[in-house]
């Protein structure tokens, strides 16, 4: 069985792309994860940097109180943490499988850590257009804009607030970079191919799922099964889905643009309608990592039963599909969960008393 | 089971059709019952074996007017002096009486358009004991229905066929339905191939715009006419072959933007289908050869194929006008133990439960030919009766002898007054055939994953090679890995010398894979390719998925040399069956063979699941949406400890009374 490049979503520049290095395909993906390894990597080491500066203010200005010192990152444990990300990425089997398997979400990849080191750079440009690149490759990261924006706000000290018009300015002038290369991007792929059937080939394909072929993802059996009728229903609301938490995600995150970037990639790689294992880069906590080990391990045994052997039907993946989603989505929320307590516990102590002097136990309310 | 959903158009179609033929058919049999007795007479105008030139024999209608039945009763007083009254053969039939509604047919003549009709039978045994009979009615009309004039009289053209071509501007149409699979390795080559299930292509004139929706609604409209499922036929299994399917009558518009070509090679052909094939016959199945064609005989059988063919021809050698040629044709292979009971005996009735009596009177020539070449002593099998009707002709790159019945002549039926012929084998053995060019195809591999089709095209030639066009069409759902094409014969690397190839779109067009092949003399040309398998929406499968889904055949267009020279040109002598293609040169002949059509299981999702899985999707969407509602709306709080019920329970009692609460 010869692999062919299971080009998930292959845009025009891609497939020109492509034209020179069909020949050296192994080693374009490989350069590409490996770029991707050195992007975060650096990156990683950026944000520590900002992090400790921060806290060298925060410190210095006693915003922290007395009780949380051990929440603090020292710098000790935090050195081998760049390395660490690098190394996870670059050794977790789901990438060399896609590396493998010459998966295009390889390049994506590398191209969201380019924009991800770039705008904690802070270099304003090459964020848009690494962003933009992103975007024509598949509309998904249209969402990152918001935190790469708010972090590069933070970073120039501009106030997020309406009436100030420089906030405006420095968001009109980076909303202008995005587009404008967005718009260059995709003016070049038209005068590549001569006309714009390229537009509905590549987003309607992401944006209407008509390519059942299983995947991890939600998508496939909900619309292979679903009732024609509502189908546009259930299409508009599933992608509407992914779209909808930018808002009070930023809401909330805003002070904290880099993990709400985290956040959402995070949810892009659980709810996006073609999903592929080498967009899981997330760390893992005890009962979510043997679930998702097990699926892991599950995928491919189900996946032979049902298409090999005949003696188990769809809904065996199905259900290690939802499975592998429903451990992805709580991964995600207790990430989400204790970050928003670190944070907490950062403002009002670490050893929080009851009225009557007892030990008391937070809770979301 | 064919679905005829007939649409609105082609039902309103259908019974008008319908209603024509059943005036045509009344009309048929009363002129029958008079011209009967003036067929003694005749009979000895017709000793030799061509067809007769334009004055034909009463009955046949050499030149008859276009005018409707029901014009020609009115005017039988005006018309008594027609200029036909001078030829031959009403001097030899002036003795019967009544023919003058016989003679008023023909002296209504119509300005210049005539038509004519033959009928032939071509009987074969086959090697394998098996027997091949093939029937073919061709009417020619010298008139031009996509023209500027309208034309709104019909005589033998069937009416219903007439308008579709008007209407939609058809150049050359081609029909086929196919029940079984022609096996060219025990049968040799048929004198129409045709694929199993439905065929349908069709040139257009170039004065069509909008091909596409011309096409959509024609084969609506055929539907109607056939009570066949080609309302099936949509973008998702028609091509634009760019070579493989060249018009076969008169014109040189070969852009194959006009062209469309579909199969379904699903569809179950059946009476059904095969009542409105007959009711396009100037005789429907009331007289001539077409009484053979019963149902009941005819499904009974290993392979049956009828087809409609409508192209424009030459009308003369210098090919100055063209005329328009309908040929409907039916093959059709009886088994030797299910039919035959074993044993290696065949005779028309044994056949088709029925013997003939008489020519269509329409018709201007009706023959039954026996195919003789194998049997020049008569060593192999016994005819009788016997005809001293002797005819060759060069068919399929051979030449081939035939003995000839001609039934517009009464001798052939004998005292008894019906013919019934019957061969009897002196030996039980055949010789295996080994036709020059054959073909298989099948899928390989397991799981339902990933596949390989493999087209073997065998040229049995010892010396000689001769090239071959290979036309696939290959549905969407199977995805073609087109870098996986390999062509290897003898071991080696087959380069194509032309290769045509549209990927397929999703829920729109299928693969279309067409290549020009040079086949080595004496080998075997394997042609492979990858595909993966889709996984579809539930609503898209049939109703029966487990079964698989159905790929058309191949089709495998050849020129193969011929053993004798072909003849080239196109004279109206020739049998039907021998001028079905036309021959451009002598040293071979042109032929087409289908592969099997494939049959590919696909995955398929759990039927009784769309509920549950929409409800468990939705669930796990919606945990996901309300942890991180969660963890969005609320913040964190020092829990205060809850009251317990019971002061709950009070607190609320003292609220109603008044009191403040504990």
């Amino acid at each position: 069985m010869a692999a062919p490049l299971t080009l998930l979503l292959i845009t025009p520049l891609v497939i020109y792309l492509f034209h020179f290095l069909v020949d050296y395909a192994e080693i374009t993906f490989i350069l590409a994860d490996c770029l991707t390894a050195v992007a975060l990597y650096l990156a990683v080491k950026e944000y520590n940097k900002q992090v400790f500066r921060k806290q060298k203010f925060a410190l210095e200005a006693d915003r922290y109180p007395m009780d949380c010192l051990e929440l603090i990152r020292s710098p000790t444990e935090m050195y081998y943490i760049p390395l660490k990300v690098a190394m996870f990425y670059l050794l977790n089997p789901f990438t060399i499988l896609s590396c493998v398997a010459k998966c295009t979400c390889g390049l994506n990849n590398a191209v969201i850590a380019l924009f991800i080191l770039s705008t904690l750079r802070g270099s304003d440009l090459l964020s848009a257009i690494f962003l933009a690149l992103a975007t024509y490759q598949s509309i998904y990261p249209l969402t990152l804009c918001v935190p790469a924006l708010l972090f590069l706000l933070q970073r120039q000290y501009i106030p997020v607030n309406v009436r100030w018009s420089s906030f405006w300015l420095y968001t009109l002038q980076y909303l202008f970079m995005f587009l404008g290369s967005l718009v260059v991007l995709i003016g070049l792929s038209f005068f590549l191919l001569g006309s714009w059937d390229f537009l509905p080939a590549v987003y309607g394909f992401i944006l209407s799922v008509p390519d059942l072929t299983p995947n991890i993802g939600l998508f496939w059996y909900f619309f292979a099964e679903m009732f024609d009728h509502f189908r546009l229903f259930f299409l508009c609301v599933f992608q509407i889905n992914v779209f909808f938490y930018t808002l009070p995600l930023s809401i909330k995150l805003k002070e904290h643009p880099v993990f709400l970037i985290f956040m959402q990639i995070a949810v892009i790689a659980i709810f996006k309608s073609y999903p592929t294992s080498g967009t899981t880069f997330l760390r893992n906590i005890f009962l979510v990592s043997c679930v998702l080990l097990a699926c892991s391990a599950l995928f491919p045994v189900l996946w032979h039963l049902w298409i090999y052997a005949g003696s188990a039907n769809s809904n065996f993946y199905y259900a290690i599909t939802l499975l592998f989603s429903v451990a992805q989505i709580l991964l995600v929320s207790d990430y989400f969960y204790a970050y928003l307590r670190r944070e907490h516990h950062l403002t009002n102590g670490l050893y929080l008393k009851k009225k009557d002097g007892s030990e008391a136990t937070l809770v979301l309310k | 089971m064919a679905a005829y959903r007939c649409e609105c158009v082609g039902l309103l179609l259908f019974m008008l059709c319908t209603s024509f033929t059943v005036h045509i058919d009344a009309d048929v049999h009363d002129y029958t019952t008079q011209v009967t007795d003036t067929e003694s007479d005749v009979a000895d105008a017709e000793s030799v074996l061509v067809p007769d030139p334009p004055p034909a024999p009463l009955g046949t209608g050499g030149k008859q007017s276009p005018q409707e039945e029901v014009v020609v009763e009115a005017e039988v007083v005006e018309a008594e002096d027609g200029p036909w009254e001078a030829t031959e053969v009403r001097g030899e039939v002036d003795d019967v009486g009544d023919d003058g509604d016989a003679n008023d047919h023909r002296v209504v003549d119509g300005p210049s358009s005539t038509d004519d009709f033959k009928e032939e039978l071509v009987i074969r045994p086959l090697s394998s004991g098996d027997i091949y009979a093939s029937f073919q009615f061709r009417t020619v009309w010298d008139t031009d229905l996509t023209g500027d004039q309208k034309v709104s009289h019909y005589r033998l053209f069937p009416k219903s066929l007439g308008q579709v071509i008007t209407k939609f501007s058809v150049r050359e149409l081609h029909i086929s339905f196919t029940q079984g699979y022609w096996r060219t390795m025990q049968w040799g080559q048929p004198y129409q191939p045709s694929p199993p299930g439905a065929e349908l292509w069709v040139w257009f004139q170039d004065t069509v715009t909008d091909v596409d929706g011309t096409w959509k609604e024609l084969t609506n409209v055929l539907s109607g006419i056939f009570c066949a499922s080609l309302n099936f036929i949509d973008s998702t299994n028609t091509v634009q072959p760019s070579a493989s399917f060249k018009p076969l009558g008169v014109g040189n518009v070969t852009d194959h933007r006009f062209l469309r070509y579909a199969t379904l090679p699903r569809e179950i052909v059946c009476t059904e289908n095969l009542t409105p094939w007959k009711k396009l016959l100037p005789c429907g199945s009331k007289a001539g050869l077409s009484v053979l064609l019963k149902s009941e005989k005819l499904f009974h059988s290993t392979f049956h194929s009828q087809a409609v063919h409508v192209r424009p021809v030459c009308q003369d050698p210098q090919c100055r006008t063209t005329s328009l040629e309908l040929r409907q044709t039916l093959n059709v292979v009886f088994d030797l133990h299910t039919s035959g009971q074993g044993k290696r005996e065949w005779s028309l009735f044994k056949m088709f439960s029925r013997t003939l009596t008489e020519a269509c009177p329409l018709a201007s020539s009706s023959k039954v030919y026996i195919d003789m070449t194998d049997n020049p002593q008569g060593e192999q099998f016994e005819l009788s009766p016997a005809t001293p009707l002797l005819s060759q002709a060069v068919v399929l790159g051979d030449r081939r002898t035939y003995s000839v019945y001609d039934l517009t002549q009464q001798g052939t039926f004998g005292s008894t007054r019906s013919l019934n012929m019957l061969l009897r084998w002196k030996s039980a053995e055949g010789n295996m055939l080994r036709p020059l060019l054959h073909s298989e195809r099948y899928v390989a591999g397991y799981g339902l994953q990933t596949g390989e089709i493999h087209t073997l095209m065998y040229n049995n030639h010892p010396y000689r090679a001769f090239p071959v066009l290979l036309l696939s069409t290959v549905p969407w759902y199977l995805r073609l890995y087109i870098h996986t094409l390999t062509v290897t014969s003898k071991g080696k690397d087959n380069k194509p010398s032309y290769i045509h190839y549209q990927p397929s779109k999703d829920r729109e067009r299928p693969h279309l894979l067409e290549m020009l092949l040079q086949l080595p003399p004496n080998s075997v040309t394997e042609v492979t390719v990858e595909f993966e398998r889709a996984l579809l929406k539930w609503t898209e499968y049939t109703p029966d998925p487990n079964h698989g889904f159905y790929v058309g055949s191949s089709v495998i267009s050849a020129l193969v040399p011929s053993v004798v020279a072909m003849d080239t040109d196109s004279s109206p002598e020739r049998p039907l069956f021998s001028s079905f293609f036309p021959c451009k040169e002598e040293a071979s002949y042109f032929t087409r063979l289908y592969t099997e059509p494939l049959l590919v299981n696909l995955p398929t999702p759990d039927f009784s699941m769309p509920y549950n899985v929409i409800c468990l999707t939705c669930t796990v969407v919606a945990v996901g949406y309300g942890s991180l509602y969660n963890l969005l709306t609320r913040t964190f709080q020092v829990e205060e400890p809850s009251p317990g019920l019971a002061k709950r329970i009070a607190n609320v009692i003292r609220r109603m009374r008044g009191v403040a609460p504990l």
